[in-house]
């Protein structure tokens, strides 16, 4: 099943940010997946030339349609192509679903704290929508650090009063007027008390990110077997 | 005329017999983990060898540092697509830990700091195919690359060279390591793209 290629149509691009996008495709025969999982693309040149990316699919099963995170990085050889360059009607080569451990299933119980950087938003935000369909108890929240507030992924989706899940954006570079916490970094204190309960920890974002959370939340007591990470770059 | 991703043109056909199937070429150096980085002093590292009836021998740091040493480098590939080329490395091939071990065995299980696992057939890391690693470009491994040291198998792709090992043990049957158990391909060659259950 792994092997195997499937035809994928976009049938939608939204803009996220400046340069993030969210593609909905139709993918005839699609199996169904899990939230956080991922799928490789692969776009083929008319010379036969052939090159494959790895990309977060941001919601739970569909039916035939997912959808997927791309974050434009400038100078690569897929991404921008992806965002900005595949017509909609147009098919792109997809295979899939990826990962087995990056992971959220809906019949797992106690709390979840979600870590995302940047564009590692996009699979635990698979999570939460997911936590959100099933109706499930178990308690979610999501810090989300993102450089300004142009950087946000989903941003209506995430601002919606929603009393089983805490969402929380951390600014590194520039914050919105009226944030009272000045820029900066994630820290400690950001991951505080409230964070260091028990439960599964999945953070994802670029390597830094991910390795400095990762330590933070070891220093803060937390058992590493319970910290689950993905990076990118 | 492909009916697939129109207006795709890639990157120069550079590089092609140096790039296993579905692989880019990088620069830098990326991050493969499935959780926090273990921090492992050099102090209280060991290298343990257990084989298949128990029988166990095991190498401080020092130990190690003092058996002969290889320069080797090598083109490595990991399974999420990038491949880096000619990384230099220095460290202790496992045959100088296996050779004056008595075993039937067929399969080794690195067991790494932290939990990690990985499985290998035993003659791939035979014959100056594997290496432990504690030296990168010239500098001590970082602890995010797996140092104080790691396996080298630079002919699989890298999430078989586990970081932070702690020891090999010698099993008669396959066991499927941590990426094995939850999605990733049983051995793992990058030239026939083994990179997932199915391939």
């Amino acid at each position: 099943m792994a092997a195997h290629w499937f035809g994928a149509r976009l049938v939608e691009r939204r803009a996220q940010t400046a340069t993030g996008r969210t593609l909905v495709l139709d993918i005839p025969g699609w199996p169904g997946h899990l939230p956080g999982q991922h799928v490789d693309v692969r776009l083929t040149a008319d010379d036969g030339y052939q090159a494959v990316r790895s990309y977060s699919l941001a919601a739970p099963t569909d039916g035939e349609r997912v959808e997927l995170g791309v974050q434009a990085v400038r100078d690569g050889e897929v991404s921008p192509y992806l965002a900005d360059v595949l017509p909609t009607g147009a098919r792109v080569e997809l295979r899939g679903p990826l990962g087995q451990w990056f992971v959220w299933r809906t019949g797992q119980s106690g709390p979840v704290l979600l870590v995302a950087g940047g564009s590692g938003v996009v699979p635990v935000t698979a999570m939460l929508r997911a936590h959100r369909a099933a109706r499930s108890d178990s308690a979610f929240s999501l810090l989300y650090s993102v450089r300004d507030p142009d950087e946000i992924w989903y941003r209506e989706e995430l601002a919606a009063p929603d009393d089983r899940l805490d969402v929380r954006v951390l600014y590194t570079r520039r914050a919105p007027r009226g944030e009272v916490r000045p820029p900066g970094r994630i820290a400690a204190a950001d991951l505080g008390p409230a964070q260091a309960g028990p439960g599964t920890v999945y953070v994802c974002g670029p390597t830094g990110f991910v390795e400095s959370v990762a330590d933070l939340l070891v220093g803060l007591g937390r058992p590493a077997a319970d910290i689950r990470t993905e990076r990118f770059g | 005329m492909t009916s697939f991703s129109p207006g795709f043109h890639g990157r120069p056909r550079a590089l092609a017999d140096r790039l296993p199937p579905g692989q880019y070429p990088t620069e830098s150096f990326p991050v493969l983990s499935a959780g926090p980085t273990p921090r492992v002093p050099t102090e209280t590292w060991t290298f343990t060898v257990t084989t298949e009836t128990g029988a166990t021998r095991s190498w401080t740091w020092d130990e190690m540092m003092a058996l002969p040493q290889q320069e080797t480098v090598h083109d490595i590939h990991c399974v999420t697509r990038w491949s880096k080329f000619d990384t230099h490395w220095r460290g202790v091939p496992l045959t100088a830990f296996l050779d004056d071990v008595e075993t039937a065995a067929d399969h080794v299980v690195a067991e790494a700091h932290g939990g990690y696992t990985t499985n290998l057939p035993l003659e791939d890391v035979l014959d100056g195919r594997a290496w432990v690693a504690h030296t990168y470009d010239g500098y001590p491994l970082s602890p995010e690359h797996g140092g104080p040291a790691r396996l080298l198998v630079p002919h699989l792709y890298f999430w078989k060279s586990a970081k932070w090992v702690s020891g090999l043990r010698l099993t008669v049957e396959d066991e499927p390591g941590f990426w094995e158990s939850v999605g990733y391909h049983n051995y793992g060659d990058p030239w026939r793209e083994q990179r997932n259950w199915g391939d």
